[in-house]
């Protein structure tokens, strides 16, 4: 058979845009993520090794093994840690996605996202809000009770709520919140308070302790990045879609590990195109500054893969600081990014540009011969565990990983 | 010692992105030392408090704005802080640029109507953006140079399968539409269509009809090797095509270096198709004729100008009336011509002339460099072939007899002999009158030529030379072979010209494609809009002459990592 890329990519496309993710509920992660075992934690971004690890991703590591009750104290995790008793592997490779550092761990709550045009599954840990959190690499007491009520009293609440509301249809919540000034990654403002008001009725319905009751909502509420986790989830349901397409030269995720950034591309299986990850350029916290950054970290950028966040920015004009400042610059980063993409997205559409639907579909041939990279937007973690967030940006990741991607495919496909 | 101070504002809301854009440009004022602006919320106090920041004594409520300035003097503090407002409200002058695409896919997602796109990127990448403008179905002006000689042939066949133009590689110069794309003059818009190898020649001759009152429809150019035995006049041939069926263009300037002898006829003979006064100046080269039916020959570009002013303006051929009228019907396809001279000088000057439409042209005539590669030595001086002329005044054929011009008989035999082959449709025969020549031609050339002619119906041409003071009577003589059937001309170039038209008009011997579709006229009809792949100069041109552009921000592809970039050509789609 001949190599029809355009073909291939179209299929692997028109996959990722007809999917259908629908938050269906809330379950223990051991229970619904394929291979995780105890002794296993999942994290964002490529494979790493311990030794290799950024501040935030350790921090978030002890802090899981602390919650799983697999050491006593810091110490003694550090040490179970070092001799090898704990195993990781990327939460990608288990159908899974985290923002930051991304940690997953088997006791874990995790939203259950179904694919319901192709029946594909993924999953996501629940969003700890700002502050001191897991997912910036802090594991003090305070942060692993908060986790305790989240994955216990905050999760049944939620996944009765959805049990009962039949799921909720991401894709329509995000297509919305486009139209309200969120691009989906950095700016979930508007899709929380979806997410809240459209999860609200049903936990009235099935709430049986008031002061539970008000305590998720206004959890959910006061978070402006409630949504994120299941929209990761959404994104990656969608992304894993159009994976393993032959022929195919559609980036199907793209994720950092606070150390290095990877890809995967639909026609290239599971292996991953990784190189040193870039450290975000963007504006700092009070008191903070690019001297305190990690480098780029998380699974998030799962949302660019599948044609939002950065890809989205014209839609986000409340946020064009982040790409220097002008709406007319918001509008350009969308328009450049229609440069690498195969296609426009159906249902994710865009008012500023009349209502043109998104760039999707990652073309690596695009990327590598304008010599244009994915725009990212990003939060931006300190670079010392359990510090948290210090500040919001745009980042691209290393051109060499396309370039490697490129070759491999030529090679794969005999055509180098 | 440092100086903390603040200021709230009860019930201001501000994004939180504008916040910490405010507070990044107060901690760069003057002597600041840090600043800190948030809603005063539980949780930014507390951040504000442990950066040091939290101000004594001030009481905030989650909605208000607290703006914080930690500095060396309370001063500069204070300074800082009136600053606020004018950083709020500063909007910058410039809201942003238009976006500039990094491809010309984009481009022309951009600006679907353009049809011409302006390559001037490095040569070496110059053919794949222009195959790629084609492939999107636009004309192409392309200044790049160092375009290798394979790539223009096969760019320009790409451009004639789908009806484009390839102006180029190295043109300069060209106006469509009253639109000056790369290198050109304000000329006054009028009648006159020029095509062009040079871009200079172009301005010159433009600029001169504008100086002469009268203006250009479009100007087109073609790239220095148009006429070259490789292209063939691929773009040459479609630019007179077009300027024939282009109702602003009422007169045509076609001006050139010397072109290769066998596309000097293929472009000549499609010039006479235009329908339309032609003026051609191929500079240096010797024009076979003052004019050829509609097309006449000037000397330079200056008289190349005014030769298409006077044409413009009288709205007919500027060129002098033949001295005899005769037939324009071109003969059968495939009829050879042959010239049997006595005069040397006028076979050579009647060389020159053929040589640019009849081919392929045998002669034992040795010609100079000027004809050279468009004049075949004929290999045997007793037999013609294909087109011949002859110069039967030669050595070879006045061993042991008289000159021709005092002996009839050789030519008297040749005349019967060529007029015997099948192949041959006209015969050319030169007497020369005056002292020391036959004294009576005609009484035995016309009745062979009778003779011949009753045979068969072969065109017998005869130029003669002479005055009416001449004691073989120049008008009784020319009667004379008049009465025999033969078409009488008294100058070379006339003689050439009725050759031309009864066999010049035939079909280009290797068209680049046998059934091309017409390029459309729509790319030359304004508003002209453009897309432009390299030299910024060119994008600012169109601009400044309110053409609508978009400048593409071209780079090498894959970065100019040349193994990447074969890597890409080849997961490309195919295109033919």
């Amino acid at each position: 058979m001949t190599l029809d890329i355009e073909r291939a990519n179209q299929t692997a496309v028109e996959r990722m845009t007809s999917a259908r993710p629908m938050l269906t509920g809330i379950a223990v992660a051991r229970d619904v993520i394929p291979g995780l075992r105890d002794g296993l934690l999942l994290h964002a971004g490529p494979p790493i090794a311990w030794e290799k690890m950024s501040g935030p991703l350790r921090g978030a590591v002890i802090g899981a093994v602390l919650l799983e009750g697999w050491a006593d104290d810091e110490d003694s995790a550090r040490v179970l840690v070092e001799k090898g008793e704990v195993a990781f592997e990327p939460c990608h490779h288990h159908g899974a996605v985290g923002p930051m550092a991304g940690v997953t761990s088997p006791s874990m709550a995790v939203y259950v996202v179904e694919n319901t045009a192709h029946g594909n599954f993924a999953f996501s840990n629940l969003n700890e809000g700002y502050g001191k959190v897991l997912r910036y690499g802090a594991y003090a007491p305070e942060v692993l009770d908060k986790l305790r009520w989240m994955n216990g009293e905050m999760a049944n609440l939620l996944g009765a709520a959805l049990d009962v509301s039949g799921g909720l249809d991401l894709k329509t919540l995000l297509a919305e919140a486009l139209h309200m000034g969120d691009e989906g990654h950095n700016r979930n403002k508007a899709g929380s308070l979806l997410f809240l008001k459209l999860l609200a009725p049903a936990i009235a319905r099935v709430a049986t302790d008031r002061k539970a009751e008000e305590k998720v909502l206004a959890f959910l509420g006061d978070n402006a990045l409630s949504v994120l986790n299941p929209v990761m989830a959404a994104c990656k349901a969608m992304a894993d879609a159009a994976h393993g397409i032959e022929g195919s030269t559609v980036v199907t995720a793209m994720a950092r590990n606070g150390t290095d950034f990877g890809i995967r591309v639909s026609g290239l299986g599971d292996q991953w195109f990784t190189d040193l990850a870039q450290t975000p350029d963007g504006l700092y916290f009070s008191g903070f500054s690019a001297a305190d950054a990690n480098p780029d970290i998380g699974d998030s950028t799962i949302t660019e893969t599948a044609g939002i966040g950065a890809f989205a920015m014209a839609a986000a004009p409340a946020i064009v600081s982040f790409v220097s400042g002008t709406p007319k610059d918001a509008l350009n980063a969308t328009l450049e990014m229609y440069e690498i993409a195969v296609a426009e997205h159906p249902s994710f559409t865009i008012p500023p540009l009349d209502f043109r639907g998104t760039p999707v579909g990652i073309d690596i041939r695009k990327v590598v011969e304008l010599g244009l990279t994915p725009r990212v937007n990003t939060g931006i973690a300190h670079k010392d565990a359990g510090v948290g967030q210090v500040g919001a940006g745009l980042v691209r990741p290393p051109i060499g990983i396309f370039e490697q991607a490129l070759v491999a495919f030529a090679e794969r496909y005999d055509v180098a | 010692m440092s100086h903390v101070i603040s200021e709230r504002r009860p019930g201001a809301y501000y994004d939180s992105i504008v916040l910490m854009r405010l507070q990044s440009a107060l901690a760069k004022q003057p002597a600041v030392i840090d600043a800190g602006v948030v809603m005063a919320t539980a949780a930014n106090l507390a951040l504000l408090e442990s950066n040091g920041l939290r101000p004594e004594g001030v009481e905030a409520a989650p909605d208000d704005l607290l703006v914080v300035v930690k500095a060396d003097s309370v001063k500069a503090a204070e300074a800082a802080l009136a600053e606020i407002d004018p950083l709020l409200d500063r909007r910058r002058a410039n809201v942003g640029d238009d976006y500039r695409p990094r491809s010309l896919e984009t481009a022309v997602k951009m600006m679907p109507d353009a049809a011409w796109v302006l390559v001037s990127v490095p040569g070496r990448y110059a053919a794949e953006v222009a195959g790629r403008a084609l492939d999107l179905g636009k004309h192409v002006f392309l200044y790049s140079d160092n375009v290798p000689l394979a790539d223009e042939v096969a760019l320009k066949r790409r451009a004639r399968a789908r009806g484009l133009l390839v102006m180029g590689p190295d043109c300069g110069t060209a106006i469509v539409g009253g639109v000056c794309l790369g290198f050109a003059n304000r000329v006054r818009r009028g009648n006159i269509g020029l095509i062009g190898a040079s871009g200079t020649g172009l301005q010159a001759v433009t600029c001169k009809i504008h100086s002469l009152g009268a203006g250009i429809s479009h100007a087109l150019g073609t790239g220095g090797r148009d006429l070259g035995v490789d292209v063939a006049a691929g773009t040459t041939l479609q630019a007179l095509e077009l300027l024939g069926r282009d109702p602003s263009t009422e007169v045509v300037v076609l001006i050139s270096k010397p072109p290769a002898a066998a596309v000097a006829g293929q472009v000549l003979a499609a010039a006479q198709r235009v329908g339309k006064p032609v003026v051609v100046d191929f500079i240096g080269y010797p024009p076979p004729s003052r004019r050829l039916g509609n097309v006449c020959f000037a000397s330079g570009l200056d008289e190349a100008a005014e030769l298409a002013v006077a044409a413009a303006r009288i709205n007919r051929t500027p060129a002098r009336k033949p001295t005899v009228e005769a037939t324009d019907a071109p003969l059968a396809a495939g009829s050879f011509v042959r010239g049997l001279f006595a005069g040397g000088t006028l076979a050579y000057e009647a060389l020159l002339g053929f040589r640019t439409f009849l081919q392929p042209l045998y002669s034992n005539i040795s010609v100079s460099n000027v004809a050279a590669g468009s004049v075949h030595s004929l290999p045997d001086p007793a037999h013609s072939t294909a087109h011949t002329v002859l110069d039967l005044g030669e050595d070879e054929y006045t061993v042991g007899r008289l000159h021709p011009m005092m002996d009839q008989d050789l030519r008297l035999r040749r005349l019967r002999q060529e007029a015997a082959d099948p192949d041959v449709g006209l015969i050319v025969l030169d007497v020369v009158l005056g002292y020391g020549a036959h004294p009576d031609p005609a009484s035995e050339l016309a009745p062979a030529i009778e003779e011949i002619r009753d045979r068969r119906p072969l065109e017998v041409v005869v130029l003669v030379i002479g005055t009416d003071e001449d004691p073989q009577d120049l008008d009784a003589q020319a009667e004379r072979f008049q009465q025999s059937g033969a078409i009488v001309f008294r100058v070379t170039s006339e003689m050439v010209a009725h050759v031309h038209r009864r066999l010049g008009v035939v079909e280009p011997q290797a068209p680049l494609a046998p059934l091309a579709p017409p390029v459309s006229l729509d790319g030359l009809i304004p508003p002209v809009s453009a897309i432009n792949v390299g030299l910024e100069t060119f994008y600012d041109g169109l601009l400044a002459q309110d053409a609508p552009a978009v400048q593409v921000d071209w780079r090498p592809p894959a970065g100019g990592n040349e193994a990447l970039a074969a890597i890409l050509r080849r997961l490309q789609p195919k295109t033919e």
